[in-house]
């Protein structure tokens, strides 16, 4: 099902809304990833199915992403009501009701929980920061910009582009300074990097970064597999 | 035996499995899982080169006759490891089990070793089965399934104290090989399932036993990197690795043997096909002819060599299982490894 960009102006900002919705094990939207297969719409109220690479994903981030797209469906201005589900999947019918009952995870696997998915989300938020710096600073090495320069760059000075967003909106999650005088080289903690750990930094960032990558691969190449789609990269907001 | 440029690799097929998920085998109530189970393996062989897939009644249950020509008339290989996957909750009669697999091993006592499990769930129950599983069939190693469900449990930790009177049990039997398993997995539920800090834990309290990471603790790759460079017992388990990466994602197959030669080393890593889910002809045929894309992304990574082909097709798990390797297929045959260089 496609959202049609042309279409009324509130749906399509609905669809922008999804399209922020991360896998946060991956990084990626999941509109990219393709767990989007079905969207309907009409006026302000949208219904929404998921779908992923296996049977077995892991229910923490399954709940996350199906809580986290409704979320922002719900803060989008004129949409009335919503209802995002999720199929395929071996415990479909608890995070569907759980979802549509608005209760939280603990209560919906109840007894198999201790508490909240808030550290789990902290980790995988980390990773994204760690693997969305040492991007930018690969790139930017590419560039010719040497190791101790680096300690001098500040996000103001960064080219404009995906990468450079997507760096600085994983700070923003951390809660980590992101204006344009904040200095690039900070780890997840918010500490700074210095010039003479850098290169050891960034070589266990870059195994953080080839992981989050490969998953990403990964799981387009199951879900692949699992629904036979022709070409999930190339549908765009087709699913 | 795979032979390349007149010269003879002895391969040891670390992760094979001899399994039976028809819908026999099905437990009542459970079909849902069961089916499930099968379908995310079969899926997974889909990765694989087009004319190596099976029609999915093939896959279910593919019998001896052809497991026997896929790996060892077919596919090169000269010993291969058979792991134990119970799933009881969901096979009838087991996913595969010791005494199932210990039947190859008395067929074709010269072509498999069987693994044994354990589950410390099991208690003193699961002590007696494990001693006499290793009595009756020489156990050298174990396949542990940390994400099995049980009776309500969806899972267990290396962490456990239960854990730690089996793995005792295991240095006192002989067993020293310890291969892990988490994924496909869901628990814990509120945590990284894919966590691999258990396997950390148990690598330092017992030095005496190997720790085999199947699947290299995708997809927590770095966590596994940086633990197994820690710990000189812990061992990278390549099964997942080639037959899920090699063909289908090439690029980062690339990426991930880079990281692994860079972190773990060519001593550490162990070739496996995970048959049935795919077969090792291909894999093996392409590892051995593989090299990284002619690019400045990988130009820092290690390279492989003959040496380091001979080790992770085979030397580095006949060490460790104490198999004797043929004359002539050993390291005094390959030139020196080019890693480091």
């Amino acid at each position: 099902m496609s959202a049609d960009p042309t279409a009324d102006p509130v749906e399509r900002r609905a669809w922008e809304a999804l399209g922020q919705v991360m896998d946060p094990e991956l990084d990626e939207a999941i509109t990219d990833l393709g767990f989007v297969h079905r969207w309907q719409w009409e006026s302000g109220a949208v219904s929404v199915h998921l779908r992923l690479p296996t049977f077995f994903c892991a229910p923490n981030f399954a709940w996350l992403m199906v809580t986290d797209a409704r979320d922002a469906l719900m803060s989008v201005e004129g949409v009335d009501s919503v209802e995002v589900s999720l199929d395929d999947y071996f415990a479909s019918d608890e995070i569907n009701t759980g979802v549509a009952a608005s209760v939280g995870f603990d209560s919906c696997f109840a007894g198999e929980v201790d508490g909240d998915l808030d550290e789990l989300r902290a980790t995988f938020r980390a990773k994204a920061y760690v693997a969305a710096l040492e991007r930018t600073c690969r790139d930017l090495r590419r560039r010719g910009v040497s190791l101790p320069a680096l300690g001098e760059v500040r996000l103001g000075d960064l080219p404009a582009g995906p990468d450079t967003d997507r760096l600085t909106r994983r700070r923003g999650d951390l809660g980590l300074p992101a204006g344009p005088d904040d200095l690039l080289l900070v780890d997840a903690s918010g500490a700074a990097i210095a010039v003479p750990e850098l290169l050891g930094w960034l070589r266990r960032a870059q195994t953080v970064r080839v992981n989050m990558e490969g998953n990403g691969e990964l799981c387009r190449g199951l879900l692949h597999t699992r629904y036979r789609l022709a070409d999930l990269a190339g549908a765009g907001v087709s699913g | 035996m795979y032979t390349k440029d007149g010269k003879d690799y002895f391969v040891v097929d670390g992760h094979t499995h001899f399994w039976d998920a028809s819908p026999a085998n099905w437990v009542a109530g459970q079909e849902q899982y069961a089916k499930g189970w099968i379908e995310c393996f079969h899926a997974y062989q889909h990765l694989g080169p087009p004319e190596t897939h099976w029609p999915l009644d093939k896959f279910q249950r593919y019998g001896e006759e052809t497991m026997v020509r896929d790996l060892f008339e077919e596919g090169y290989v000269d010993k291969a490891i058979l792991q134990s996957t119970y799933l009881r909750e969901w096979y009838r009669n087991g996913f595969n089990t010791v005494d199932g697999n210990g039947s190859m091993v008395e067929r074709y006592p010269d072509r498999f070793i069987v693994n044994g499990r354990f589950d410390p769930r099991d208690g003193d129950e699961g002590l007696a089965t494990l001693e006499r599983d290793a009595k009756r069939w020489n156990l050298k190693g174990v396949k542990l399934y940390t994400a099995e469900w049980r009776r309500g449990s969806r899972g267990w930790t290396l962490k456990d104290p239960e854990a730690h009177r089996y793995l005792e049990r295991c240095e006192q039997l002989g067993i020293v090989n310890i291969h892990v398993h988490k994924g496909p997995t869901i628990w814990p539920l509120d945590k990284d399932a894919f966590d691999v800090s258990d396997v950390d834990h148990a690598a330092t309290d017992f030095p005496g036993l190997n720790f085999i990471v199947e699947h290299v603790g995708l997809p927590r790759i770095e966590d596994f990197c940086f633990m197994a460079t820690q710990e000189p017992n812990v061992y990278a388990g390549l099964s997942v690795v080639v037959g899920g990466l090699l063909h289908a994602r090439p690029r980062f197959f690339a990426k991930v043997m880079g990281e692994l030669l860079f972190w773990v080393g060519e001593d550490k890593m162990l070739f496996g096909s995970d048959y049935a889910i795919w077969e090792p002809k291909w894999q093996i045929e392409r590892l051995m002819s593989w090299d990284y894309p002619d690019d400045g992304e990988f130009a820092d990574y290690p390279r492989l060599g003959e040496a380091g082909r001979r080790k992770i097709l085979g030397l580095n798990a006949a060490r460790l299982y104490g198999i004797e390797v043929p004359s002539g297929t050993g390291l005094e045959a390959g030139q020196p490894s080019l890693v480091g260089e």
